[in-house]
């Protein structure tokens, strides 16, 4: 493997001769970090700066980069004014609230009982809870295709099964129109978003009890001794010793929701047909940039939204903050 | 200590208890019926009531799936485009880390909040640039359009900065100054060795995120050949009449891999992935 940090540095040595640079404990860090300042100017600074100049433009892929000419903010005032747009931004703030809020609703308490009640078989249970999210997004959509399969799926298959129990089987049947052969999870645009919305519930659970988990794991247990001393239940203690000091991982696990639920693509691309008429009710701003750019060739107007959902990030993580009182750019490392 | 209360508490736990393993259960499950649905032809697997357990039709889905897709180049194209990542950010990583953990030097706040900063950028942000970037390298469709890109993650760094901060004496690596090593030298015999347990939950961490990734094929992979394994699931999956054995086998020898990796090092891995998260 070739260990030398620079190419351009080494090359033209013979590689017996050490290099004064590698000697030098002024210049050595500089090297060893260049690798990744390198990459990241060319390959995630420099595309965000041209996206900037991109969503000013507009040219005709088939023709060429030639044909790029300056139209200024059009293509945001076109994004702006396309109800298709705001179409997929209300789905995408749907996702963001509806498979978002829950994974926190469940996975806080769930990791307060987990540290509090589990001992042995903890690992087991929360491996369990955590293996969704280390599983390709790919083979999850195939799965839950089939188990969403309107004739014959396995959630169908056990709805089915359960309205053969007496007195709540017959409400359950009309409820879930289950006589007319079961429910078009993926076919019907009534139950198709929260279908969705469940498969990235299930898959980014594990994720955030786990955030929660760790945050739980540095809190003094002096703190629980003494307020059990003082003779608070085990909610109080949640509620006004547990919830308080998690503030800070709270902040962090639900900025890193809004981040990835904003940006939602995979779920919904692979598990919904894009060709389905169903398809426009969980098609979110990422998906519809990703159809704008490389289905209709227009790039310009796919960066302009690309930058729109930027700001729109930024802004909600900055709200986030100041919800949770933090500065959000200590989100990350050293606190 | 209140102990008898304590143990009452404990005991009245257990319909709870219970409750978070029924929902674990039903977390795998969706895992499960990949591998037995592997097992059962396409008209079985809707068949009702549906199978709940393994099948002998996994000999035929395999030839179906070969069939249709070129499977085992497939594979070849994920193991491949995941080790190169690997390798690469073993080595980056940790030399980056080093840096941030060891040595003092001019901008080095500066320089790693930028690593930190761009954590958080959002990904899709790149995803058309990016494209442009790859188009205008004449990348496209090159599996090093793959690797290259994603060779030095933030996290990597991050994680490895904190693990070297932790394990590695600084008075080792003056001591190895005073015997006249070179600062490379020092990195690659002394302190490297030293990295293994890091490195290995690094290895995973970063072979999972590349071996499962979609977006970044899905933009630049062309031909069938070069598809990575998700990619070329997602392909074979039509409007009608999609061999859906065929496909949970593919699934499932796409997902056993990193299944067998997890059961032996969850642990650490899971406290990895969240170690951005965790004041050290």
């Amino acid at each position: 493997m070739n260990a030398r940090p620079s190419p351009s540095l080494a090359a033209p040595r013979p590689s017996r001769v050490r290099l004064p640079a590698l000697r030098s404990r002024r210049l050595a860090p500089y090297l060893f970090i260049a690798p990744f300042f390198a990459l990241f100017l060319v390959f995630s600074l420099f595309p965000l700066i041209f996206s900037i100049y991109l969503s000013l433009q507009q040219w005709n892929p088939a023709e060429g980069l030639h044909t790029m000419h300056w139209v200024g903010l059009e293509n945001y005032g076109y994004a702006l004014t396309d109800p298709w747009f705001w179409d997929a931004l209300y789905n995408t703030a749907w996702f963001a609230l509806v498979a978002g809020v829950p994974q926190h609703l469940v996975a806080l308490p769930l990791a307060f009982f987990i540290h509090r009640r589990f001992k042995r078989g903890r690992d087991l249970i929360v491996g369990a809870y955590f293996v969704p999210y280390i599983t390709s997004s790919v083979a999850i959509a195939l799965i839950f295709t089939t188990l969403y399969s309107k004739d014959y799926g396995l959630i169908n298959a056990a709805l089915a099964e359960l309205t053969r129990i007496p007195f709540i089987g017959s409400p359950l049947a009309s409820l879930t129109a289950l006589k007319d052969g079961g429910i078009d999870w993926l076919g019907d645009a009534d139950v198709t978003r929260p279908a969705v919305a469940f498969v990235v519930f299930w898959r980014y659970l594990g994720w955030n009890l786990v955030l929660y988990l760790s945050g739980l794991q540095v809190i003094d247990k002096d703190l629980y001794e003494a307020a059990t001393l003082d003779g608070a239940t085990e909610w109080q203690q949640f509620w006004h010793v547990t919830l308080p000091l998690l503030k800070p991982m709270m902040f962090f696990a639900v900025t890193l929701t809004i981040i990835g639920n904003l940006q939602l693509f995979e779920e919904p691309f692979i598990l919904v047909d894009g060709e389905k008429g169903v398809s426009s009710s969980v098609m979110t701003t990422a998906i519809f940039m990703y159809r704008t750019a490389f289905s209709d060739g227009d790039f310009g107007t796919a960066s302009a939204m690309s930058w729109l959902m930027f700001v729109l990030i930024a802004a909600l993580t900055w709200l986030n903050a100041r919800l949770f009182g933090r500065d959000p750019r200590s989100a990350h490392g050293k606190r | 200590m209140a102990s008898a209360e304590r143990h009452s508490r404990v005991r009245s736990a257990w319909p709870a208890r219970l409750l978070v393993a029924a929902g674990a259960v039903l977390l795998v499950a969706p895992l499960y019926f990949t591998f037995v649905f592997a097992t059962h032809g396409r008209t079985e697997i809707f068949d009702n009531p549906p199978p709940l357990w393994f099948g002998d039709a996994a000999g035929s889905n395999l030839r179906l799936l070969e069939e249709r897709l070129p499977f085992w180049r497939n594979l070849g194209m994920s193991l491949y485009v995941a080790s190169m990542t690997t390798v690469l950010n073993l080595l980056l990583c940790s030399l980056a880390g080093y840096a941030f953990a060891i040595y003092e030097f001019r901008f080095k706040g500066t320089l790693f909040a930028i690593v930190l900063g761009s954590m958080m950028l959002p990904a899709f942000m790149h995803m058309i640039p990016s494209f442009m970037v790859m188009d205008a390298l004449g990348w496209i469709d090159e599996p090093r359009a793959l690797y290259v890109p994603a060779a030095a993650s933030a996290l990597g760094i991050f994680l490895m900065r904190q693990y070297i901060g932790s394990a590695i004496p600084p008075d080792l690596i003056d001591a190895a100054r005073i015997d006249g090593c070179g600062e490379l030298r020092i990195f690659w015999s002394i302190v490297l060795p030293l990295l293994m347990p890091a490195l290995g939950t690094l290895g995973l961490i970063t072979f999972i995120a590349s071996w499962n990734n979609f977006v970044a094929p899905l933009v630049v992979m062309r031909s069938a050949e070069h598809y990575t394994l998700p990619l070329a699931l997602r392909s074979m999956q039509a409007p009608n009449n999609t061999e859906w054995g065929a496909l949970m086998i593919g699934s499932a020898i796409a997902m056993l891999p990193l299944l067998v990796a997890y059961f032996f090092s969850a642990r650490r891995l899971v406290a990895g992935l969240t170690s951005g998260a965790v004041r050290g």
